[in-house]
């Protein structure tokens, strides 16, 4: 095999790699001292410190420039004959389209989410190119092929979305600490900091009416007199004391539950808090937003300590006048980023004083860093061996050695003493809504959901479309585009705010809407069932969609009322599920699939049901979930 | 104390690790210091995942010059006659491994590894040592559990689209995390001259065919005073020989030991990189597992062979030791 580095179908091959992150490193030499002479590489991120660890194309000298072409230049040093062409972009870019992914011999993925791997996967099956799928987390990877019409595409099994967690949970009943960094990532920093015009439930509790909310909304405004201390201070005293004291005031919710414990500062403080001031001058020593700390102004140092609901109370009040201090200029725009210190900072403390009051353990500024920004396990050595196995089987694609494709497993513990099990890959399954031409169903309340639902929530979010156009029959009803006249936009926005029913073409029981991606390439059918209620809890979104194998499916209750109702809650709860960061390589591991390869399942997380309930981490793709849990309790 | 507590540097270097192996694994692996003979595409492999992995120090044995074979599946060197003239192989890696991780002292001990004494060892905590000959592997082996403290000693090899891993750590205990509880486990190995002595009636049943194949390979280039990986398809013939004396002495069915496999073994010595990678990301695991003393080490080979893909950890000890 070895002679294979002088074979004509390396040496004539045309790759394109998509991702130069953990595996995309990894590969790019391994292809490279492999004998591959024409490679093209994707990404649109650029160098962090904490790639350094593995990334190893990437010094402390490159952070801040793309991957793609650092990358590039550094395998150069070493094969300076070979052709490499980097591209710093969006692989859901519209440059790389059909034509572009048609010039390619193969295509290998090292990706970090399931949207790009779904992208993909469609462009590869509308191009018909073959695709070597990849990916890690800690010590457990995936190697799969994907070859039209051979084996299964990517999408042939469903893929777990981001877990979500109901509106109350995270507003009024938490019991893990996760429920409290999603408030005080998507719910409180989004408040304070984020873009005022974005609907947000901090104040949202499930049985106040409408007008005191809307009082509510401006107690998070600095007042025009209102000094920072006093400012911070009463944000701290409404959060955590007196909206926890009105949610103790609906005896209902406590029945079953512990009582969480008002918190006010002056309670927490043993003195004035003024007098306790941190010392701000220790961040004037440079102008990067990014370093400010309020750890650094009140010398806590260890991000592995966990502080004191004190410490915790004096980083949180700190850290908010930080931002108005330092950053005021942002606040209005700010998102969360983990990468932005004195997020994380305000996020943490914020997360764990909510979880002293309400009696949950409280964790690290390390810990609730990972858990807010989804930070994946990575480790050189697993992209290392998913890297060589990506080569080997990107070799047998090329000499068309079709009979000896495996999916490759690189588990932790062996299997049958096996530490990396090839296994055959599947057949397409023929009621694969991408690679097949079987319609979805989708069960909807047309009277209530509006079309911007059934836009974001099933074809952005479920079905992964980047540029959809939607039609009923002939009527076209959305569509996106930069080149669309004004009546017409104007007329897709309008449709958007209208419930299903009430559409030009009205969508009931019964109708078949085509959802079509002219990027790429992608069209499928969705038959629609009129259904009243939703389970706010089980179908947060309002709407389930099913129809291809083995989509869970989930109990239908309809004695049960939606407490909240309607689809502002539903709004509400899609904003609930933690955010999939770009950054790292992602995993996907055999969990799911059941079939065939029982074995691996088994092999892989024996402790599974020991630990299904412990949501120590949520992880964007949620495809390894079941796998992180167990990992974390190693 | 000095290096109890992690650098704020290394919490943001090593952020991601960390949340794999914990703290306390990193701590152990800054502490540690490994010594590795054999500068091939395995090793340079390996070498660069505990680099980065940020390892104490390391230090490279290989005194060989540069050659066009030494280069193919090493990407540590450029290709340019004027950077790598005169220069060994160890002195032209530690150059590139020094720039991956500026936390980690990488140096070269020249000399002849089969020529250091006792002492010598006693300055590492793990040794891997790759492309030498059968002799070498087994007197460095002892030399290792010899000294006082525990050496955790390996050997890594690739020929063609095959690896071979092979794991002494002595009298091993470590901690094992199930759900809530820590049990402590301890595991025997033996050496690697018990390990390879072992009749092959006695080796686990349907044990790799690779295993055998590459005891063969071995007491061949013994026999002939080769240097590891100085064999040809003109040495075939005389392999095959071997072979079934081997399994003659032994009374041991010769099918088990596929010719086809030895043809494959001898026709093409040079190292593929894939399999470098992936034995490299093996071993790279192992060691930090073994230093970190957390996780199942693997007992006692590991066999890749990228024509069934398979990657198989093969227990090769003598079931009552001593006996």
């Amino acid at each position: 095999m070895a002679s294979h580095q002088r074979s004509p179908a390396i040496k004539g091959a045309k790759v394109l790699m998509v991702g130069a992150g953990g595996i995309g490193c990894e590969l790019l030499k391994t292809l490279a001292l492999s004998g591959f002479e024409d490679i093209h590489i994707i990404d649109m991120d650029t160098i962090e410190v904490s790639n350094l660890n593995r990334q190893f194309l990437f010094r402390q000298s490159h952070v801040g420039q793309s991957k793609a072409k650092v990358a590039r230049d550094a395998v150069l040093r070493f094969r300076p004959h070979i052709s490499i062409t980097s591209y710093h972009a969006n692989v859901k870019d519209p440059d790389f389209n059909v034509d572009f992914f048609k010039q390619f011999n193969v295509v290998l993925n090292g990706l970090d989410n399931l949207d790009a791997r779904r992208h993909v996967n469609r462009l590869c099956l509308a191009s018909d190119v073959p695709l070597v799928e990849s990916g890690t987390t800690g010590f457990l990877g995936q190697v799969t092929v994907h070859v039209k019409g051979k084996t299964e595409c990517y999408e042939c099994q469903p893929k777990p979305t981001p877990k979500t967690y109901p509106v109350c949970t995270i507003t009024s009943t938490p019991s893990k600490f996760v429920h409290c960094i999603v408030w005080a990532k998507d719910l409180l920093f989004a408040k304070l900091f984020g873009d005022k015009n974005q609907e947000n439930d901090l104040n949202a509790r499930s049985s106040n009416a409408a007008s005191s909310s809307q009082q509510a909304e401006d107690v998070f405004e600095r007042q025009n007199d209102e000094g920072i201390d006093e400012y911070a201070k009463r944000i701290y005293d409404h959060v955590f004391g007196y909206n926890i004291g009105v949610a103790l005031s609906n005896e209902e919710t406590w029945k079953n539950r512990n009582r969480p414990k008002p918190l006010y500062s002056r309670d927490v403080f043993p003195e004035e808090p003024s007098q306790q001031n941190g010392n701000m001058d220790k961040n004037c020593a440079t102008d990067d937003p990014l370093s400010v700390s309020a750890m650094a102004s009140l010398g806590l140092k260890n991000p592995q300590d966990i502080w004191s609901l004190l410490e915790n109370s004096r980083i949180f009040l700190e850290a908010l006048k930080l931002f108005f201090g330092k950053r005021e200029k942002e606040i209005g725009n700010l998102s969360f980023d983990k990468d932005d210190q004195l997020a994380v900072e305000f996020v943490t403390a914020a997360a764990n004083i909510r979880a002293a009051s309400f009696g949950i353990p409280l964790h690290s500024l390390f810990e609730a860093k990972g858990i807010a920004g989804n930070i994946v396990h990575a480790v050189a050595t697993t992209n290392a061996v998913i890297a060589g196995l990506i080569v080997i089987e990107a070799i047998k694609v090329l000499q068309r050695d079709a009979n000896n494709y495996r999916m490759t497993y690189c588990l932790e513990h062996p299997s049958r003493k096996m530490l990396l099990m090839p296994v055959e890959p599947f057949e397409p399954n023929k009621s694969c809504y991408v690679c097949s031409e079987t319609p979805l169903l989708l069960e909807v309340n047309t009277h209530r959901s509006k079309l911007r639902d059934f836009v974001e929530k099933i074809v952005k979010a479920k079905l992964g479309m980047n540029c959809p156009l939607i039609m009923h029959g002939p009527a076209l009803l959305y569509e996106v585009g930069d080149d669309l006249d004004k009546d017409m936009a104007a007329n897709y926005a309008a449709n958007l705010e209208k419930v299903l029913s009430e559409l030009p073409s009205p969508v009931t029981g019964g109708t078949m809407l085509t959802v079509e991606d002219l990027q790429q390439e992608f069209t499928c059918n969705i038959n629609i069932k009129h259904r009243e209620e939703f389970d706010e809890e089980k179908e947060p979104d309002g709407m389930l969609l099913s129809g291809w194998t083995q989509a869970p499916r989930v109990e239908k209750d309809d004695n049960k009322t939606v407490g909240n109702g309607g689809s502002s809650t539903s709004n509400a709860s899609s904003a609930m599920p933690v955010e999939a960061e770009e950054d790292d390589d992602i995993e996907f591991v055999p969990t799911g699939k059941k079939r065939k390869v029982g074995e691996i399942s088994k092999a892989t997380n024996p402790n599974l049901s020991d630990v299904a309930d412990d949501d120590v981490l949520v992880m964007l793709d949620g495809e390894n979930l079941d796998i992180n849990k167990k990992k974390k309790l190693q | 104390m000095d290096g109890e507590e992690l650098t704020e540097q290394e919490t943001a270097l090593y952020d991601r690790q960390i949340r794999v192996w914990g703290v306390d694994a990193q701590r152990r692996l800054s502490k540690a210091h490994i010594l590795v003979s054999g500068m091939k595409g395995t090793v340079v492999e390996f070498c660069k995942n505990i680099v980065l992995a940020g390892v104490g120090s390391l230090t490279l044995v290989d005194s060989r010059e540069v050659t066009e074979e030494a280069l193919s599946a090493n990407f540590l060197i450029p290709p340019d006659e004027n950077v790598y003239s005169g220069k060994t192989l160890a002195e032209l890696c530690c150059d590139s491994l020094k720039d991956f991780n500026p936390m980690v002292r990488v140096s070269v001990e020249k000399g002849d590894i089969s020529s250091f004494g006792g002492d010598f060892y006693d300055r590492f905590d793990v040794v891997v040592i790759s492309s030498c000959s059968f002799a070498t592997k087994k007197l460095i082996n002892e030399k290792c559990r010899k000294v006082s403290k525990r050496i955790a000693f390996y050997t890594v090899d690739c020929r063609d689209s095959c690896g071979e891993i092979y794991v002494d750590l002595q009298n091993y205990t470590y901690s094992k995390k199930k759900l809530d509880e820590t049990d402590e486990c301890q595991l025997q190995y033996p050496s690697f001259e018990e390990a390879v002595t072992i009749p092959w009636r006695a080796l686990p049943k349907k044990v790799t065919k690779l295993y055998l194949a590459m005891r063969v390979i071995e007491r061949f280039e013994e026999a002939e005073g080769r240097n590891p990986g100085e064999i040809s398809i003109a040495d075939l013939p005389g392999v095959l020989k071997l072979k079934k004396e081997l399994c003659e002495a032994q009374s041991f069915n010769e099918s088990h030991v596929p010719d086809a496999l030895l043809e494959r073994l001898v026709s093409d010595t040079s190292e593929f990189p894939p399999v470098c990678a992936i034995l490299g990301g093996i071993l790279g695991q192992e060691v930090i597992k073994a230093i970190s003393g957390k996780g199942d080490p693997l007992k006692n080979f590991f066999f890749f062979d990228a024509i069934d893909g398979k990657g198989i950890i093969e227990d090769i000890s003598n079931p009552n030791p001593g006996s």
